[in-house]
């Protein structure tokens, strides 16, 4: 048993394993958190039906995609259209192997990781591009085009964003961002006297427009193009686009996590007196929390059953709250506890964006992409070199 | 390990560079062009140049490709018109061809002692570090000069595609 | 020597640095301060000071090669300033400076003067000055595309005309197929040596065997490429097509600078990097030379339009130069040198005087066009009796001192039926050229339209005229200066 431990290959398997079971669930009660959080914005409830405070409400959705009939239009240019999906959800979903959720955590650490996530992120456009063009559609057509200059363009100013992290780290392997992060004692979002902020903030709009999300949905924007490059898709590949677009979101949230946020370190990483109440109070404060917020609820259950359900998902968070404070079980897991804290309140901003701001135009949308974002994340690149370089 | 996935990644660059040229949809070429720069690129993580090889697949494959399938999909072309091959021509330019590649790889198996082959592995100046120093010492000209190319071809879209100037 | 940027790599590349920045000046004062197109002749003034600029800096390079001797090598070796880089640099400076004179009266006439114009042939200039200093494959090839792709755009100037761009997008294909046989035998040079630079790859080069495969693939491929750029036969197909399409002043840019540039690469590559290889690449060089002589003679003889004969002639003065370099002795080299600053001086002569005749809605390019000249304007036609004489090599004129060099070369070296064959051509030349001086003679004029002029297209006139001639009747300190550029 230990020598299948000790292997080398085991870690990367198993996590390669985990990633692809967890990314369908997780984006699935990403949706659902998306939903019940604008609904909270909106002053409505949300999906309420299934299951309690429907939280089973996407599996169902799920359930309902794999089921459909798929449809492939008569005059679409068929092998295209099968593969576009998959270009999209393969290179979102590889993206997630260079992030390290952990010191441990991590599929593979390569020392060009972001590198590698950046050429992932611009072969995706293709998926986009052509599930578009192959659908022979109208909505389609203008969607993926809309979507491939969205894509060309915000990239610039990502990758610009990106390159002040990484001349501060000195290093493009994830693990090692993290790490000078670590040693230099501070998040890189307020490194450089603060100065690093302004990058992290290119770097977060853009990321924005490179998921497609409001307030820069116009390749899907449902009131002008149906629902954009994939209106003609349905059933499972429509499914698949959706996955892929999730995806991205978490691939593009860990990467702002990892590069600017401090990976899995928690705050104050090299305080060490805070190791303790942090490292034991932060996860056991969250997880209790939710707990009784879980226990809370039961009394407004309409049904037994989903009384039941609510308590016995609030036990199960104060498991988890307790097994953190078992040290042995504390020190590998609270890392990836920290990730996903961050990555959590990522997600929530950007659902919060979308509940905030109205869709931009077009030609707005340019401008803002080559005016503002581009020169900006210039302009952050050098000041941010040259306060490197004075501070030594 | 390594010897097998250079034979895989190889045969598919050749495949789809072989599929660029029969392929009768300009979208379909594109995208055959993209498989060989992505071999490529796989070809070049294999043999230790791991810049190269991101850095392929961002600039080739991802911007300048997707530029080319962009601009496919907005002249809207369709696919062209084979012209009709002479029989003669097919059956003078495959030995002629096959004769070709089996001369130069004769050529290059004599030339290149066993010595000098390449070993995977065996090269470990492709790190972004190395890259990079040589970039800016030894090649500090070249490197720089590019802008000037860069700055000329920028200037000629302009000139030569701008309505008003 | 640091490996960073250094006072010596300052020195080298400064000509280069302050036409990169006039350059980009005049991109930025273009629309700064004359957004009136009438206005745009006031560029040129940018054009003058920057290449004097560069003069300042290339003259305080020569002066310490006169003090010094040998050669100053920067940028690790990227980079090397000796007699033969001067030479040319001086040469692409002057070419530069009188296209730019005479450009702006054309482009007003033609109505597409922009500012761009004058930041493009700068840079171009800078390409070039990395053709003749460049001591570095990858420097080579940067340089060269630099040049190039200036060259593509300049061809399409004029967007109005379909003819212009038909050249700019034929140049623009044939020339990057022919970078893409020089990288290619680039290439294969690096691989063979191991190292981009050019010292490196001589002791390479001289360790194989001349018909080594791998090397003459190498050797080929690279002088496929060249051959391209100096448009010699059969390479040649791009050369009438562009020069005719191209704004007048461009082709007289590409016939004198992109040639010159090309020339002395392909100089440098063959007398120095592969040197030793020379059992290779002569029969090569033999072959083509000849091929081009025959191709531009005979071509241009049924020529109707000045510019495509012009265009030929080209050929067929690239299939001189490349003989000299057969010869393979100092005469011969010190042919050639003399032979490209002849050259360029009165190619451009010539296209200058084909510039005047470009008026408003007319061309100007057909032979006819040129008829009665001397009536409507004697010292063009004087003028361009001289460049004729001198492109035929007639005696009291430059061009002849070229040929007799060249000529002399191959004698010594034992080259005699190619010596035969290069003079008999030069009967057949005197012909076409010929049919220029007769129509512009003997011609009856059949309208009084008289050439455009302006101050620069005078003082260029007058420049090139003078040189032609000097050149040839005191032709000692220009041979001189040849001998010292090519003693390293």
């Amino acid at each position: 048993m230990n020598a299948i431990f000790s292997n080398p290959w085991f870690l990367p398997l198993a996590m390669t394993l985990v990633i692809i079971g967890v990314v369908p669930l997780a984006v699935a009660y990403t949706v659902l958190l998306e939903r019940k959080v604008l609904a909270d914005m909106q002053v409505r409830l949300g999906p309420m039906r299934v299951g309690p405070h429907g939280l089973l409400q996407t599996l169902a959705d799920a359930v309902k995609l794999l089921l459909k009939e798929d449809l492939i239009p008569a005059a679409s240019n068929k092998g295209m259209f099968r593969f576009a999906p998959v270009i999209s959800f393969f290179t979102a979903a590889t993206s997630l192997a260079v992030i390290p959720f952990s010191r441990v955590f991590h599929v593979v650490d390569v020392n060009v990781g972001l590198l590698v996530i950046s050429a992932l992120s611009s072969v995706g456009i293709l998926g986009i591009i052509l599930g578009g063009w192959s659908s022979n559609s109208h909505y389609s057509l203008l969607g993926s085009l809309r979507g491939g200059a969205q894509l060309i363009s915000y990239e610039v100013a990502l990758s610009l964003a990106l390159v002040s992290g990484v001349m501060a780290a000195g290093t493009l392997s994830m693990t090692g961002i993290v790490e000078s992060q670590l040693h230099q004692g501070v998040w890189f979002a307020f490194g450089n006297y603060g100065l690093m902020f302004v990058p992290f903030m290119v770097y977060f709009i853009s990321s924005i427009a490179e998921t497609n999300r409001a307030p820069f949905d116009l390749p899907e924007a449902e009131s002008e193009l149906v629902a954009g490059y994939f209106t003609e898709y349905s059933g499972f590949r429509y499914a698949i686009y959706f996955l892929a677009e999730y995806t991205a979101m978490f691939v593009v949230g860990s990467v702002a996590v990892t590069v600017f946020w401090g990976g899995w370190l928690r705050p104050f990483p090299n305080v060490a007196w805070l190791a303790i109440p942090l490292d034991y109070g932060g996860p056991l404060a969250v997880f209790a929390a939710t707990g009784a917020l879980c226990l809370y609820l039961v009394k407004q259950q309409p049904i037994k059953a989903y009384a039941v359900a609510m308590v016995v998902v609030g036990l199960a968070f104060f498991g988890i709250a307790i097994a953190y404070l078992i040290p042995a079980f504390n020190a590998p897991a609270v890392p990836v506890f920290w990730f996903l804290l961050k990555l959590f309140v990522a997600l929530y901003v950007m659902i919060w964006l979308r509940g905030t701001f109205p869709r931009y135009r077009y030609d707005q949308l340019m401008n803002i992409g080559w005016k503002v974002m581009i020169p900006t994340a210039l302009g952050a690149l050098f000041l941010n070199a040259l306060v490197g370089m004075l501070r030594g | 390990m390594e010897g097998l996935l250079f034979l895989t990644f190889a045969t598919i660059a050749v495949l789809c560079a072989l599929n660029l040229v029969l392929q009768t949809h300009p979208i379909s070429s594109a995208l055959s062009l993209i498989g060989v720069l992505g071999s490529i690129a796989v070809l070049y993580l294999l043999l230790g140049g791991e810049f190269i090889a991101a850095v392929q697949l961002i600039v080739y494959a991802g911007a300048i490709m997707v530029l080319f399938v962009f601009v496919i999909m907005l002249l809207n072309t369709g696919a062209e018109k084979q012209p009709t091959r002479k029989i003669v021509v097919t059956w003078i330019s495959l030995p002629l061809l096959f004769t070709f590649i089996a001369l130069a790889a004769m050529l290059i198996a004599q030339q290149v002692p066993k010595t000098e082959v390449v070993t995977f592995g065996g090269f470990s100046g492709g790190t972004t570090l190395s890259v990079g120093r040589s970039l800016f010492t030894q090649y500090l000209l070249p490197f720089e000069v590019t802008s000037i190319l860069i700055l000329i071809a920028i200037l000629g879209a302009v000139v030569l595609a701008r309505k008003e100037i | 020597m640091s490996v960073y940027y250094s006072s010596t790599d300052h020195f080298v590349l400064l000509p280069v640095i302050l036409l990169a920045l006039f350059g980009c000046a005049t991109l930025l004062f273009d629309f700064w301060l004359f957004p009136d197109a009438r206005q745009r002749r006031f560029l040129v003034w940018f054009l003058l000071i920057g290449e004097a600029f560069a003069g300042v800096a290339l003259w305080r390079q020569q002066s310490f090669l006169n003090q010094h001797g040998g050669s100053i090598n920067a940028f690790n070796g990227s980079l090397v300033v000796d007699g033969f880089s001067l030479y040319f640099h001086w040469i692409f400076l002057a070419t530069t400076t009188l296209v730019g004179l005479i450009s702006y009266r054309y482009f007003e006439v033609r109505e597409e003067h922009h500012g761009e114009y004058y930041g493009l042939i700068m840079l171009a200039q800078c390409g070039m000055f990395f053709l003749a200093s460049g001591n570095e494959l990858v420097t080579l090839f940067i340089g060269l595309e630099t040049m190039a792709v200036t060259f593509y755009v300049l061809v399409g100037f004029l967007r109005a005309d379909k003819r212009s761009n038909e050249a700019a997008l034929k140049y623009l294909l044939l020339g990057g197929f022919s970078s893409g046989f020089l990288a290619y035998g680039f290439s294969i040079l690096y691989g063979i040596s191991g190292s981009t630079k050019l010292n490196e790859i001589a002791s390479a080069v001289a360790a194989r065997d001349p018909f080594d495969p791998l090397l003459f693939l190498a050797i080929a491929t690279i002088l496929v490429g060249l051959f391209f750029k100096v448009s010699a036969a059969p390479f040649h197909m791009w050369t009438p097509d562009a020069y005719e399409g191209a704004p007048t002043v461009v082709t007289a840019y590409l016939a004198v600078g992109s040639k010159a540039a090309s020339l002395a690469l392909l100089v440098r590559l063959l007398t120095g990097a592969l040197s030793t290889a020379h059992a290779a690449w002569e029969p090569l060089l033999i072959g083509v030379a000849l091929l081009s002589m025959t191709v531009g003679n005979f071509a241009a003889v049924t020529q109707t339009n000045t510019k495509r004969l012009l265009a030929y002639s080209s050929i067929n003065h690239a299939g001189y130069i490349l003989l000299g370099l057969v010869a393979r002795n100092t005469i011969g080299l010190q042919g050639v040198m003399i032979y490209i600053l002849v050259y360029a001086f009165m190619n451009l002569g010539a296209f200058l005087v084909l510039t005047s005749l470009a008026s408003k809605g007319i061309a100007g390019e057909d032979i006819n066009d040129l008829n009665g000249l001397m009536q409507k304007s004697p010292a063009h036609a004087l003028w361009m009796l001289v460049f004729l004489l001198s492109l035929a090599g007639i005696p009291p004129t430059a061009g002849f001192l070229g040929k007799y060099l060249i000529f002399l070369g191959l004698l010594q070296s034992g080259h005699y039926i190619l010596a035969i064959f290069a003079a008999l051509y030069v009967a057949v030349a005197i012909y076409y050229y010929f049919r220029l001086v007769r129509a512009m003679f003997t011609q009856k004029q059949e309208n009084a339209v008289a050439p455009t002029t302006s101050l620069g297209m005078k003082l260029a006139l007058g420049v090139t005229g003078v040189l032609t001639l000097v050149i040839g009747v005191y032709p000692e300190p220009w041979l001189r200066f040849a001998q010292w550029s090519i003693t390293r």
